[in-house]
């Protein structure tokens, strides 16, 4: 969910500072409630243009490419950039401290770019060299940097101060953002932007339903799959309260499993009264004891 | 005295036997370790899924009733509500506590059937389990395999009770469910108290309901 669509036209470089200002100014203005948003007021107003932007044009192009594409066509232009993407993410791991990881990724780069035909093929991964997902953002992660506020990004969503400076240097190393025949260049950027978008189709439309307040939902996934990327998929577990429970006590006997009869669920938080008969008439009360 | 022991006889057996039946029941899954228990979940539902045309065109209400009938019983909603509520779990009543557990869970519900409608067909793997005999709190991880990206790494986090071992949060490529519900919850909380949380994601329920209504009907 990373940086929704990295269309990297050169001209939003510009528009990104010109954010980032933005950002700084009208962020003092609001009252942000979560200490990791301060400019949540900029960042709603951003990603309500994003979400405009991504209902008029990015999603309907999108599914209109999942749709009229055949499926192997979709899999050879993700391979193509993916591929691509390799040599770059083998350079981050360099730089990340990990020369495996490295080998691994230009490994990839040569056998796909060779016996894989340009990298539309991934053989390297059914050869069981496994694809890795870094950044600059991830690298300066690595080495220490915080994240930083949140911001959420013109076109590409939400970021942070961290990854948004990793973006520049992304963007800077990226062939095919820096491609010098224009054309080709803009077509190949929009071209991986509607794939990547469209791999993504699913993904938000369960968001959609998931989420309470959509902005929200977004903003917290991010910062957790970006810690979650900087340790590499396995991140000291955050403390989700201070026992296994926030309170056993208060949460019923379910907390401790004691009646024999497993997760007694809603049972033991309601009188024993109106649990009784259930726990008989179901198959051990269960969460299905719960009338859905 | 018009006590009839002949027709009361059969209930009292019944009532002996059937806890007995529901541990032997039971016992048999809580004797499965936990990484077995997710995989042989994950097959079976699966290849229901790949064997039932209505599934794997996304019928909602069979997505809905696999997820209930197959998933659902390996899942302490209890402890997730309890853990996404955080401190607004102990400021709730016994009865909103168990309101708050079934809309979190209705949510879910539909969440997990969208999931497995989406993502159906894809390949899985999984790592082996590192984790003691002893341990009564582990963590499985899958892994979902897309061509051209990374893997999607998904976390079972999991508790051993009694009734077997149960899942308490699913990280899905690093997001946990239950972190990222906290922060929602605690915004609703924060401005209109625990009946403003239960409040809306009832509310979200019924609109996700009407909406697979209208869906549904579309077809």
């Amino acid at each position: 969910m990373s940086a929704s669509y990295r269309a990297n036209l050169p001209a939003l470089a510009r528009t990104l500072a010109l954010g980032l200002m933005l950002a700084a100014g009208s962020g003092c203005a609001t009252t942000a409630t979560d200490p990791r948003d301060p400019f949540e007021g900029f960042n709603r107003a951003m990603y309500g243009f994003n979400e405009g932007f991504d209902d008029a044009i990015a999603r309907p192009v999108a599914t209109a490419y999942r749709d009229y594409l055949p499926e192997p066509l979709r899999d050879r232009v993700r391979n193509f950039f993916s591929n691509i993407g390799d040599l770059f993410i083998g350079f981050n791991n360099l730089l990340q401290g990990k020369p495996e990881d490295t080998m691994t990724d230009w490994a990839r780069f040569v056998f796909n770019s060779t016996f894989g035909l340009f990298g539309i093929h991934d053989i390297a991964t059914e050869m069981g060299l496994e694809k890795h997902d870094e950044d600059f953002g991830q690298t300066f992660g690595r080495w220490g940097a915080d994240t930083g506020p949140y911001v959420v990004l013109p076109f590409l969503g939400p970021s942070t101060v961290r990854d948004a400076a990793g973006l520049v240097f992304d963007i800077g190393v990226d062939p095919v953002s820096t491609y010098p025949a224009v054309r080709e260049r803009n077509s190949a950027i929009l071209l991986r932007a509607t794939g990547q978008r469209s791999d993504l189709l699913d993904a938000s439309s369960i968001l959609e339903q998931a989420a309470l307040d959509k902005y929200v939902f977004l903003r917290d996934a991010y910062l957790q799959r970006r810690r979650s990327l900087i340790y590499d998929g396995s991140p000291p577990r955050e403390k989700l309260g201070a026992g296994r429970m926030p309170s056993p006590e208060a949460a019923g006997p379910q907390g401790g499993h004691g009646d024999g009869f497993g997760s007694g669920t809603e049972c033991g938080l309601e009188p024993r009264a109106g649990c009784e008969p259930r726990l008989a008439a179901t198959t051990g009360g269960h969460d299905d004891a719960i009338p859905y | 005295m018009r006590f009839h022991i002949d027709r009361l006889l059969p209930r009292a057996a019944i009532a002996a036997l059937t806890p007995l039946a529901l541990c032997a029941g039971l016992a048999g899954a809580a004797d499965t370790p936990p990484d077995v228990l997710v995989k042989n979940v994950t097959a079976e539902v699966l290849g229901i899924v790949a064997q039932d045309k209505d599934l794997r065109a996304g019928n909602r209400e069979k997505t809905i009733a696999l997820v209930e009938e197959k998933i659902l019983p390996h899942f302490d909603f209890a402890r997730m509500t309890a853990l996404a509520m955080a401190t607004y779990w102990d400021k709730s009543s016994p009865e909103q506590k168990a309101r708050l557990i079934q809309e979190f869970r209705t949510l879910l519900v539909r969440t997990y059937a969208s999931s497995i409608t989406a993502y159906h067909d894809r390949r899985f793997n999984y790592r082996p389990l590192r984790a003691n005999p002893e341990d009564v709190d582990v963590t499985v991880s899958a892994r979902v395999l897309q061509p051209g990206a990374q893997a999607v790494q998904i976390d079972y986090d999991m508790e051993k009770t009694a009734a077997g071992w149960k899942v308490w949060d699913v990280r899905v490529g690093g997001i946990s469910l239950v972190l990222n519900y906290r922060t929602e919850f605690a915004n609703v909380a924060r401005e209109s108290g625990v009946e403003g949380v239960i409040r809306t994601v009832a509310a979200k329920n019924r609109s996700l309901e009407s909406a697979g209504a209208a869906a549904e009907k579309k077809k």
